[in-house]
């Protein structure tokens, strides 16, 4: 007879074989599963990554997808943090989105150099306001943030829809419902051939990453996220701590959205997100909220869609394939979690002895 | 009586991870007997039990009911053996009523019989002894209510086995005494009662035989009509030891009055009163008692005082200057050296997560210049506390959730003496602790008050109460009922006025 | 029905019955979900994999109940990974729902391109279009609107009404409520909180394939990417509004149904309704089932009335020998 057993949380390096491991199964499943689809796994594999790292050109295009989705797992992890679960990065992208928009397309002669800082402030601005409505909604009302989050993507992106096809369709779009390019003006500079989010990502990633491990803040952030309780008691604003973190967790997703908007796409619409809200989500999740695993899974997950993007053309793969890999991968890591605070012990009821032994066993 | 045993429990083994919760116990319990189980905390009484109640498996052993050897692998087992059992936290669901938590989990065909079902519940009532409207929502009863449906539930399910883990941890002395006399009319009908605690006086009480376990074995079963309290508590803690606490006087020159209450009124949301007009002194160099059921104000007093819960009325008054309404980092920034140990260690006094040196500087680290926390005044803070207070502490960086309950309350304790405060408030501090480090508590209360400290302590144990502190506080309702010098009071006045009332009893 | 650009009110309350079917069954499926303490957003992900079930197999096959079932079988697998993961493994259910989502998204769409042009024969599409009930379509607009419809819709209230009865009165409905309220409540009482927890989750998958295949059978009858337009996220959205309870959800589902049906109508802006032109755009009109939600959502955290919060233990996992 099969038991479980709660044991001690797994050590860090363990946590990380756990995780490779369960990442190798997944990509066997996927494998498999390609197989039975009717493509050449290994062909597959090695087109995904041709197309993700093959040449400079394709490298520049997967960390251009990755800087977004970095910012965004940020976000995400500082929210996540204080257990406070935001799952409205979707929405605050595009209230950043259309925040910057606005400038962009209201101001478009104006110098770069005031025009773009203008364009993050107010990117950054509206994704976090438009996160503290959930948080100003938890503290007055207890309302679950993750049902309120969870609504308001959807509120912001029927909002960028309303705009895409009404007030700021473009009328030089030849009846197409689309908004209008941006001047040069509100375009990020690039630098080494990617715009220069990389360099704020970047940035971002070593700030997350001090800000929580040595200042106060980050000292009150943890003690909040595990029990609002005592961080009451010790004397700290907890109100002030929640809502300047949603703060920032919004205005980073909102800056994501900025950054998407003004470098790649040039302009707004109500797909351009290709739901890397929800994929930040994720991301953050399986870097165990801390910064440094943001960066690289973001990259690893930047990777399989740039290479998803390229099999699509190359082997007339559906695009969907991307999200299959996602989700494989994912939902294989979800279930090793379980191995890492419980184990499985087999118990032989004849044998008394050998059953202390076995249960004692670390 | 029959001589053989309805339950036996035979070399029962039981270990989680590294730690060995049971070894080789063996225990017999008769029909129509109330059998004790007597032990600390950590002892092993409610592992033990709650293999009887198919919540754990044994790692070893066996188990018989009725000669009959049984496996208990799930609630729904021990049920099927008349086996009931009855939680110190409660198993019910909060939205449902009586009668619906008490048919959980019952065959009992496609709709819910709801006529039926009360006339069964009133049968049982009535022969008891027992009261409980069985539509009432569960939300809506006081905790001795609760516990009632808890013991309509087990019967309903025709248990002749009742385990009752630390039933009176929540009732005032009158609600035991309802208990106990429920208690009785059961084992006279037959049953065999199993009744989980640590209090001696209630074992000498109500039991008919008790078994004392300590650190997971068990020492020795008697009558308990052939045993005294000191005999068991040499058996509870392996060597004699005094019961007496110590109560060092102070001299009436360094009495000042510390700290003032006059009128505090506290109303919860919504409207309910949770502290009416309460006023009190504490002077320095005394320790006052607090005594109420769970649930008098208790939680709020000392919340208020402390900073964290708004007062709707009244005035606190900290060496004349008023304090009421101050966040706890403006008493702080006063220079008033304030410390509030609460009931909920790991919930709200540490967290649990992280290892010592972040739990020390918890009410300290806002002091450091800049930005960024200091961690080495942190490390020689909690070196000071694990050498003054013996903490077992092997490596800094684990988190703190891994110490024992008596660690966990030493650090806590550690870190707010070692501020140097003027005032000390103390809720339950030695709630689920060994008797050994209990007393080392009241040493370091002891210690403190001989400063010339305030100490304001809570207590759910009346006679530490008498015997601790210099004078008692009796809350119940929110109010103050009154405050007796505790060399001239008693139990039964105490419990008296801990249910609101204040005639004089006739044989006290 | 319609005379020219003018639409009755009959034909409007009809329209919204039909929207708001594949709604109020998805969201059927997400209180048993939820009844038993799980949250599941992976909602959409079922119906779509529903959707590209039901398609698949009732061309291939012709046969409207076959093609049917499979869109619940279909729902059910999707629903067997969420609940190993949440319920066995006790996974974190938020994440993981999300991740059914994704993955069923992909499977489906993925699947789906091979079926973009195809088309289902009349064998099944006739059975499960419009069937009015004699005498009973005949009753002046509640005809036109509830009588004259598809089986689905008729479906879609017996099943909300017998869902009522279940968690109501029966005993069995009692045992998975108090899973979600309080499974260590449940498990002492004998209740076998992970057969339940299984149970409720497969159920709940059944009717969201069947909900998503409303899209591809009846509604549309082609496959499309992303068939169900998101129809997902409104069920999440209404299990909230309708506070779990089916009867209410029958309501708030037409109600739902009844904005998106608007939306639609209304992109032609010549278009009139009741005989007033009316000129919102369609897009904010979308918004509003959001915004209603958190609305209710904010009122019932506010009052606080016992009997109308969320299970007790929604989104937790729950271990026995929890120490």
């Amino acid at each position: 007879m099969f038991r479980i057993i709660k044991k001690a949380p797994a050590s860090k390096f363990n946590t990380i074989i756990l995780r490779s491991i369960a990442v190798l199964c997944a990509l066997v499943a996927a494998m498999l599963l390609m197989k039975i689809m009717g493509f050449d796994p290994f062909e597959l594999f090695s087109q995904l990554i041709k197309g993700a790292i093959g040449n400079k050109d394709r490298i520049m295009k997967t960390v251009e997808k990755a800087i977004p989705l970095t910012i965004m797992g940020l976000g995400v992890l500082i929210a996540f943090k204080m257990k406070f679960w935001n799952i409205g990065a979707e929405g605050q992208f595009y209230m950043g989105a259309f925040a910057a928009s606005y400038f962009a397309l209201h101001y478009p002669m104006l110098s770069p150099y005031i025009l773009l800082p203008i364009m993050m402030l107010a990117g950054m601005l509206f994704g976090g306001l438009w996160a503290s409505i959930a948080a100003i909604l938890k503290v007055k009302f207890g309302t679950s943030e993750t049902l309120v989050t969870l609504m308001m993507n959807y509120i912001a992106i029927k909002w960028v829809s309303y705009l895409q096809y009404g007030p700021w369709e473009d009328p030089n779009g030849h009846g197409m419902p689309i908004v209008a390019t941006f001047s040069n003006n509100a375009a990020l500079p690039t630098l080494f051939g990617v715009n220069v989010g990389w360099i704020i990502a970047l940035v971002l990633v070593a700030a997350m990453f001090f800000l929580i491990r040595y200042t106060k803040y980050g000292y009150e952030i943890s003690v909040f996220g595990e029990n609002p309780q005592t961080a009451k008691y010790a004397g700290m604003n907890n109100t002030k701590i929640l809502l300047t973190s949603i703060l920032i967790s919004g205005g980073l997703c909102g800056l994501a959205g900025m950054i998407q908007s003004s470098a790649v796409e040039h302009s707004i619409n109500d797909q351009m997100s290709a739901n890397m809200g929800f994929t930040a989500i994720i991301v953050a999740w399986l870097a165990q909220l801390s910064s440094i695993g943001v960066l690289l899974v973001a990259l690893l997950f930047a990777a399989l869609v740039k290479g998803g993007d390229y099999i699509k053309i190359s082997m007339q793969v559906p695009a969907a394939l991307v999200s299959v890999l996602q989700g494989i991968i994912l939902l294989f890591v979800l279930g090793s979690e379980f191995f890492m605070h419980y184990k499985i012990v087999y118990v032989n009821r004849k044998k008394g002895k050998d059953n202390r032994e076995a249960a004692t066993n670390e | 009586m029959s001589n053989s045993a309805y339950v036996e429990l035979k070399n029962i083994t039981k270990a989680f991870g590294l730690v060995i919760a049971n070894k080789n116990i063996n225990l017999e319990i008769q029909k129509g007997e109330i059998h004790a189980l007597l032990g600390e905390n950590g002892s092993g009484k409610s592992t033990l039990v709650n293999m009887l109640a198919g919540i754990y498996s044994p790692d070893s052993g066996e188990i018989f009911i009725n000669g009959k050897l049984t496996k208990i692998d799930s609630p729904k087992d021990a049920i099927k053996n008349k086996i009931g059992m009855v939680h110190q936290h409660f198993k019910l669901v909060e939205v449902l009523s009586a009668k619906e938590n008490i048919i959980l989990g019952q065959k009992q065909g496609l709709f819910i019989k709801t006529k039926k079902l009360s006339e069964a519940i009133f049968d049982i009532e009535r022969k008891y002894g027992l009261v409980i409207n069985p539509d009432k929502k569960i939300y809506d009863m006081s905790v001795g209510e609760k516990q009632t449906v808890e013991i309509l539930k087990v019967i309903y399910r025709g248990a002749q086995v009742l385990i009752l883990d630390e039933p009176t941890a929540v009732l005032t002395p009158q609600e035991t005494h309802n208990l106990f006399s429920i208690l009785h009319n059961m084992r006279d009908e037959g049953c065999a009662i199993v009744i989980i605690t640590h209090k001696l006086n209630e074992v000498m009480e109500i039991s008919d035989k008790v078994t004392v376990l300590r650190k997971g074995e068990s020492i020795n079963t008697v009558k308990t009509s052939e045993t005294t309290a000191e005999e068991l508590i040499e058996m509870m803690v392996g060597c004699p030891i005094s019961l007496a606490i110590d109560r060092p006087v102070m001299p009436d020159g360094i009495k000042q009055t510390r700290l003032s209450v006059n009128n505090l009124c506290v109303e919860s949301s919504e409207k309910v009163k949770l502290l009416e007009d309460v006023s009190f002194e504490l002077k320095n160099g005394e320790i006052l008692g607090v005594a109420g059921i769970a649930g008098s104000g208790q939680k709020e007093l000392c919340e208020a005082i402390a900073g964290l819960q708004k007062a709707n009325a009244g005035s606190i008054a900290f060496d004349g200057e008023n304090i009421l309404g101050l966040s706890p980092r403006a008493i702080i920034k006063k220079g008033i050296c304030m410390s509030f140990i609460p009931e909920d260690r790991l919930g709200m006094g540490l967290v649990g997560s992280m290892n010592i040196i972040d739990n020390v500087i918890l009410k300290s680290y806002m002091d450091s210049k800049g930005i960024i926390v200091d961690r080495k005044a942190g490390q020689k803070s909690a070196e000071n506390i694990i050498k003054i207070l013996d903490v077992s502490y092997a490596d800094f960086h684990q988190p703190i959730r891994n110490l024992s309950g008596g660690n966990i309350q030493k650090v806590l304790l550690g870190r707010e003496i070692v501020l140097g405060p003027q005032l000390i408030i103390t809720a339950y501090p030695v709630r689920g602790l060994d008797i050994g480090t209990s007393y080392k508590i009241y040493d370091v209360l002891n210690e403190e008050k001989k400063k010339g400290t305030a100490i304001l302590f809570i207590g759910e144990d009346l006679d530490v109460l008498l015997e601790l502190c210099d004078r008692i506080l009796v809350l119940s309702g929110g109010k103050v009922m009154k405050i007796l010098d505790a060399r001239s009071t008693n139990k039964e006045e105490l419990g008296m006025l801990m249910l609101g009332r204040k005639e004089e009893l006739s044989n006290v | 029905m319609s005379d020219g650009n003018n639409i009755s009110v009959a034909a409007f309350l009809a329209t919204s019955v039909m929207a708001g079917t594949p709604i109020l069954l998805a969201t059927l499926g997400g209180i048993m979900n939820e009844r038993v303490g799980h949250l599941n957003l992976g909602i959409e992900g079922m119906m779509l994999l529903g959707a590209v079930a039901g398609f698949s197999v009732g061309c291939s096959t012709g046969n409207p109940l076959i093609a049917v079932l499979a869109a619940g079988l279909a729902g059910v697998l999707g629903a067997l990974i969420y609940a190993i993961i949440t319920v066995t493994l006790k996974g974190n259910h938020v994440v993981t729902g999300l991740a059914l989502t994704i993955f069923g998204t992909g499977i489906a769409n993925f699947y789906g391109q091979k079926l973009a042009h195809l088309y289902l024969p009349t064998s099944v599409t006739a059975p499960l279009s419009a069937q009015p009930i004699p005498i009973l379509k005949d009753i002046p607009i509640l005809g036109t609107m509830l009588f004259s419809q598809s089986i689905y819709i008729y479906a879609s209230i017996i099943l909300a009404i017998l869902i009522y009865v279940f968690y109501k009165r029966t005993s069995i409905g009692l045992n998975a409520k108090s899973v979600g309220e309080n499974p260590a409540a449940a498990d002492a009482s004998g209740v076998k909180v992970d057969l339940y927890k299984y149970l409720s989750i497969l159920a709940s998958g059944f009717l969201c394939g069947i909900a998503g295949s409303y899209f591809s059978l009846v509604f549309l009858t082609s496959w499309q990417n992303n068939i169900t337009a998101g129809t997902g996220w409104i069920a999440v959205a209404l299990i909230i509004f309708c506070t779990w309870n089916p009867l209410k959800a029958i309501f708030g589902a037409y109600l739902f149904g009844a904005l998106i049906g608007l939306g639609l109508m209304l992109q032609n802006t010549n278009m009139s309704l009741f005989g007033m032109k009316i000129n919102l755009s369609s897009q904010i009109l979308s918004m509003l089932p959001y915004i209603m939600t958190i609305v209710v959502l904010v009122f019932i955290t506010m009052r606080k009335r016992k009997g109308n919060q969320p299970p007790a233990w929604l989104g937790n996992a729950y271990f026995r020998e929890d120490r």
